[in-house]
């Protein structure tokens, strides 16, 4: 039986019947085409669903899209225009954050929450928060070169 | 993998909850943040006919300050008292705490009353609300009670709860002020399951020494009298609480304890220096 459902993707409302049984992350990859968000581990280890729920990160693999129902939730298409992702972008492109990519949309989200709630955070600190984001290709050091080039970029203009 | 078909409920009132747990039957099961149903339920583990979703309900949002502690709602997520969101009475323990618990997406949404009724024997709310001795509060359908988190978990997975109960808050004890704790996760990766939980707390102005040997693979070892701990490190005395833990008498395991319950007592020691 398919429970009504009602919630903001990225901005925009979205309305449609879904089974209980579905997660976020496969309703907005096969029912809204939103394939940014990667599905790797699909029981909340590896990191690749993270997205934004209210403004904060979340696993989708293990949230279940009824349970989103008048949410807001932003993917990794939702962030765009956002400027804390730009600089991050950039910032992953230059210091080789990503060879694969597919852990990628995750790491931004989690790299953006570092550097938006821990505008502080020392290496250390990084890898910690990082620990819940699982890449095989980069061995992790481009990735954190990439979060601790924002954060001083940020540090810099504060 | 994903999730079997279920039913799925959201209950405007804790009192249609319980309800609605009482005529389901075996067939119900409650859903609050869901990041430990949710891998069950990928891994099909946990097959309900039914789920009851009770993450919007506000009576399981509230918090209190009470004269001797402070009440939790059972819905008051790892991230919120990570940041201090809610009072904290433990000097700065379950904030700490909070901080080690899986990874901040999880935090976000995983709550104090969802990991207390999962009872993994490694969780770490299971463990430290027991070393606490904070009282669990649940309701059903013949009102309300209180448990002691020292007695709250009978074994793997399995809680003192009957299938139409439902948490809805924890009583942590204010510690006072010359309160010092000590806490250590062993795990090989930051947000990982414990391999060992050592703590302590020592208070002596309610006359408290209580020290915890977690993750044991069932329900957490509380030793009610940790004086011997309050001075220095006492090994013996350690060997003694690791045999009632019912650990094995030798091999990885038993050392993992041992040397988290050592760093444990130490961190507390640094702290009353």
């Amino acid at each position: 039986m398919k429970t009504a459902l009602a919630l903001t993707v990225n901005g925009a409302p979205v309305s449609e019947a879904v089974e209980p049984r579905i997660s976020l992350a496969d309703f907005l990859r096969e029912r809204l085409m939103l394939t940014g968000t990667n599905v790797g581990c699909e029981h909340g280890v590896c990191g690749a669903c993270t997205l934004l729920i209210e403004g904060a990160p979340a696993r989708s693999c293990i949230t279940l899209a009824v349970a989103c129902d008048g949410a807001d939730v932003r993917t990794i298409e939702g962030l765009d225009d956002d400027p804390v992702a730009a600089l991050l972008r950039e910032a992953f492109a230059a210091e080789h954050a990503l060879q694969c990519g597919y852990c990628t949309p995750g790491m931004l989200v989690t790299a953006r929450d570092i550097v938006t709630r821990l505008p502080d955070a020392d290496e250390p600190r990084v890898r910690e928060e990082l620990a819940g984001n699982l890449c095989r290709c980069t061995g992790y050091v481009g990735i954190v070169r990439a979060i601790m080039r924002v954060l001083a970029e940020r540090r810099g203009a504060r | 993998m994903k999730a079997p078909r279920f039913a799925y409920e959201k209950p405007r009132s804790l009192e249609a909850a319980i309800r609605r747990l009482a005529d389901g039957g075996d067939g119900a099961k409650l859903i609050a943040g869901g990041q430990s149903l949710g891998p069950i339920l990928n891994f099909r583990l946990a097959q309900p006919e039914l789920l009851v979703d009770v993450r919007g309900l506000r009576e399981l949002a509230a918090v209190r300050d009470e004269a001797d502690a402070v009440f939790l709602g059972a819905c008051t997520t790892h991230a919120a008292i990570e940041d201090g969101r809610v009072p904290d009475p433990t000097h700065g323990m379950l904030p700490a705490v909070a901080r080690t618990i899986a990874y901040r997406a999880v935090r976000n949404r995983g709550t104090l009353g969802g990991s207390l009724a999962h009872a993994d024997p490694a969780a770490d709310w299971t463990n430290v609300m027991a070393l606490l001795d904070a009282e669990i509060i649940a309701r059903g359908p013949g009102g309300e009670r209180r448990i002691r988190a020292s007695a709250f978990v009978r074994g793997p997975l399995t809680t003192v709860l009957a299938a139409d109960e439902v948490i809805t808050g924890v009583r942590v004890p204010k510690l006072s002020a010359r309160a010092r704790w000590g806490h250590y996760k062993f795990n090989r990766k930051p947000g990982e399951f414990a391999e060992a939980i050592g703590a302590i707390v020592h208070d002596p102005e309610r006359g408290v020494a209580r020290a915890l040997v977690g993750a044991i693979g069932d329900a957490p070892h509380v030793v009610e009298d940790a004086r011997p701990f309050v001075t220095g490190f006492d090994p013996a005395a350690a060997e003694v609480a690791l045999d009632a833990a019912g650990l094995p008498a030798s091999g990885y395991e038993r050392q993992v304890h041992f040397v988290a319950l050592k760093r444990a007592v130490a961190q507390c020691a640094r702290a009353g220096a």
